[in-house]
């Protein structure tokens, strides 16, 4: 085995060194790797990957574009860990995020519990070589979602009283899910929910369609399903109640890289934030998922028209 | 369909990430393996060496080389680069094991009367060996050119745009003329790309023809 | 370097071996779908390459059919599949088997019928002559002449499909893929590492035990009937002759 490992390592050393050599001659190479810090004439917006995110990008995009400011779009990149490494090594200057959830990546010891507390402390917390812009009141949380009748066949409206549930309860959640201070290890150190009483069942579609149809046919128990999804209300799922606040406050935040040092681009972005509500995020996503399935470029331009933003 | 025609400008940007991306590959993995496969071909050394490397490679699921290749060759976790090296690799490791049993199947007889006509080794591998070793290289390549073009969409699980964008964000949303769309880019891209290198082949191998006639007859 | 050693780590633990989401119980599951999509693979690719090689019939087809199939992005058919059939979360087995059915007919098919085209064709009409049935040729003739080719091509598919089944995680199914799956969104390089590891491993064992079973086929008869000493390429895979002849037929 040594031995073809180093033979393998040989040969994808040679393998590289040779692309390498190549890469300079790459058509891909549009030079937006390179930039230099400072720099920000074109501001490259990413997202998440999952339509909100996507959604949110485009509102910053588009409206950035109407100020004449140039755009460069890397949408759907991963999870928060991914383009926040992104960030960070310049592959993108702007990224949708959510306070509470950015916080606790920042900081997991966090206790912070107010929207409010939780925006200073984001500021505070933000690492050195990124900015948080302003805070919407547009608000998508993580919430534990179980079916009417799973609520009340067991008694169950809260997260308090999952630990009175006697079987194993199955929770259906994108992977990253179950790595989470409020995934499964937060139902048992905060909630005192057993461990081996709860099974982490990944699902890739980051609580859309597919989420929501395993919870409605009884496929999982519980599903990490976000409050801007249209399908809660419309399938009557019951968010249980988080008393103890384990899902900290998430309002709607960009964030930023220093190399965006323009204060018009700061300033636009804000400007979205501060029209940004709730129910604009449930109605944009019922577009993107309903029968509508417009793009989320259409979306947000309606959005930043009806605003008087574009 | 008619979120096609709304959605035309993005296919058609993705559809060029997408061929930014495969084109590259497909064409190193041809320039490298000739000489490669030449060497291993040659030497007993090289080709055990050239040959389990390429076997353990193939081996390698496509995902976490997209996701570990900035570690090793120090580019940015976005770049397209690292799809474009992951595939290059790839391809090579299909092209090499081509390349070499290509010049394998050039008979003995054929390259001592070469010789024999008084050419020297460099001018036998480009006037008998290579043409020979033409129709299984052309063969293979168009192994690569449907395979690269596949793989290519598994970036769009790390971040990498390109036609599989459609199958995560059409999954995330549950929406099949979306996936559908995506799919079908593909297999058009592929089999342009199919007759492209026949036509290739046809091109700089004009006694190609013959030998397709030959065999058909067989 | 770190993550690769912490990736050996991780499969070193004994720890990590045991349970329902242990390195052992994904193994098992990895074993079964590509299990599963090899069979199912070998039942339609074998039988139909049997009958291409015999009557010479449908060879265009059969080639179109591969070149169409290897075309398939796999991710895109697998998220395809798993929307549109609405199987939910437990039978997502169903598509999965299929994609990696998919990637592994064209190999299959290609190298069975250039196994049985390969035979010399004096073999064949030996058989004939002696009061063979068509159907006895094919079973008892050439079924066994091309085993060695067609276990050639059980290889190559048994590699991308090994490979391959880790996408199947991406519809919340198990195997190996797992660790990938769940290392990626978190970017745990150590976790994806070790799936790939186990990945490749797994595909190595397999391809060693297949180049036994090509042994084990490969007969004094088979050689002197193909004509071709099985020569210096015994014990590799075969993924190159099969792509030559599913492209360009088989090697004279």
């Amino acid at each position: 085995m040594m031995r073809t490992a180093s033979r393998l390592i040989a040969l994808l050393t040679v393998c590289c060194l040779t692309l390498a050599g190549c890469s300079n001659a790459d058509p891909l190479d549009t030079g937006n790797a390179g930039a230099a810090p400072g720099s920000s004439t074109v501001v490259r917006v990413g997202s998440a990957s999952f339509p909100e995110s996507e959604i949110i990008a485009e509102l910053y995009a588009q409206t950035l574009e109407a100020k004449g400011i140039k755009v460069d779009r890397t949408m759907q990149i991963g999870a928060r860990d991914v383009y926040i490494a992104a960030l960070r090594d310049g592959s993108i200057d702007l990224v949708p995020e959510y306070t509470g959830n950015l916080l606790q990546f920042f900081d997991a010891q966090t206790k912070a519990k107010t929207p409010e507390a939780v925006a200073a402390e984001l500021a505070y917390s933000t690492p050195s070589g990124m900015k948080v812009g302003r805070p919407a009141p547009a608000e998508d949380k993580d919430a534990y979602n179980v079916t009417k009748q799973f609520s009340q066949q067991h008694n169950i409206t809260s997260l308090d009283d999952l630990r009175t549930y006697s079987g194993t309860l199955r929770v259906g959640g994108n992977a990253e899910f179950a790595q989470r201070p409020y995934g499964p290890k937060g139902l048992t150190n905060v909630y005192g929910v057993p461990a081996d009483r709860i099974q982490m069942i990944p699902i890739a579609d980051s609580g859309g369609p597919l989420t929501v149809r395993a919870l409605a046919q009884g496929e999982v128990d519980a599903a990490d399903i976000y409050t801007t999804t249209p399908a809660i209300r419309d399938e009557g799922f019951v968010v249980l109640k988080d008393p103890k606040n384990m899902i900290m406050p998430q309002n709607v935040v960009p964030l930023m890289s220093t190399r965006v040092d323009r204060q018009d681009v700061v300033d636009a972005v804000n400007a979205v934030s501060a029209k940004l509500t709730t129910d604009d995020l449930i109605a944009m996503n019922a577009r993107n998922q309903g029968a509508d399935k417009a793009s989320p470029r259409d979306i947000a331009s309606a959005w930043l028209k009806q605003k008087g933003l574009a | 369909m008619n979120w096609l025609s709304s959605n035309l400008d993005q296919v058609l940007r993705l559809t060029l990430n997408h061929l930014a991306m495969a084109i590259p590959p497909i064409v190193i993995s041809l320039l490298l393996s000739i000489p490669l496969g030449w060497v291993a071909h040659r030497n007993r050394v090289a080709r055990q060496l050239l040959l389990t490397g390429s076997g353990i490679l193939y081996a390698l699921p496509s995902l976490p080389l997209f996701v570990l290749l900035p570690i090793i060759i120090a580019t940015k976790i976005l770049d397209p680069l690292n799809v474009v090296v992951a595939l290059s690799l790839y391809g090579l490791a299909l092209m090499v094991r081509t390349a070499t049993e290509a010049f394998d199947s050039v008979s003995a007889e054929v390259r001592d009367s070469a010789t024999a006509l008084g050419h020297s080794m460099g001018q036998r591998f480009w006037r008998v060996d290579l043409p020979l070793a033409g129709p299984p290289l052309l063969a293979g390549l168009r192994v690569v050119s449907a395979s690269t073009l596949s793989l290519v969409s598994v970036g769009a699980l790390v971040g990498v745009p390109s036609l599989g964008y459609f199958f995560t964000d059409g999954y995330t949303r549950s929406f099949l003329l979306e996936i559908g769309v995506g799919i079908i880019g593909t297999v058009l891209l592929a089999v342009i790309f199919d007759v492209a290198i026949q036509l290739g082949g046809r091109l700089f191998m004009p006694w190609l023809r013959a030998t397709d006639t030959r065999r058909a007859r067989r | 370097m770190r993550f690769f050693l912490a990736a050996l780590e991780f499969i070193a633990d004994p720890a990590n071996w045991a349970g329902p989401t242990g390195i052992g119980a994904r193994l098992l599951e990895h074993l079964l779908y590509s299990g599963l999509a090899l069979v199912l693979a070998a039942l339609i690719a074998i039988p139909l390459g049997l009958y291409v090689g015999h009557t010479g019939r449908g060879r265009e087809l059969a080639v179109g059919v591969s070149g169409a199939l290897r075309a398939m992005p796999s991710l895109g058919l697998l998220t395809f599949l798993a929307v549109s059939m609405g199987f939910g979360l437990r039978l997502s087995i169903i598509p999965s088997t299929i994609v990696l059915a998919i990637l592994a007919i064209p190999p299959l098919l290609a190298n069975t019928y250039a196994g049985v085209e390969a035979i010399d064709e004096t073999v064949v009409d030996g058989a004939r002559s002696t009061g063979f049935s068509e159907g006895q040729i094919v079973g008892q003739v050439e079924l066994p002449l091309a085993a060695p080719m067609i276990v050639g091509g059980l290889r190559s598919a048994t590699l991308q499909v090994i490979a391959t089944a880790t996408v199947s995680a991406y519809l919340g199914l198990g195997g190996f893929g797992r660790y990938i799956l769940d290392g990626l969104p978190i970017r745990n390089y150590a976790l994806m590492l070790a799936g790939s590891l186990l990945v490749m491993a797994l595909a190595l064992v397999a391809d060693g035990l297949l180049a036994l079973l090509q042994r084990a086929v490969t007969t004094r008869g088979v050689r002197a009937a193909t004509g071709q000493s099985l020569g210096p390429d015994r014990g590799r895979p075969r993924e190159q002759r099969a792509t030559s002849a599913s492209t360009t037929g088989a090697q004279p």
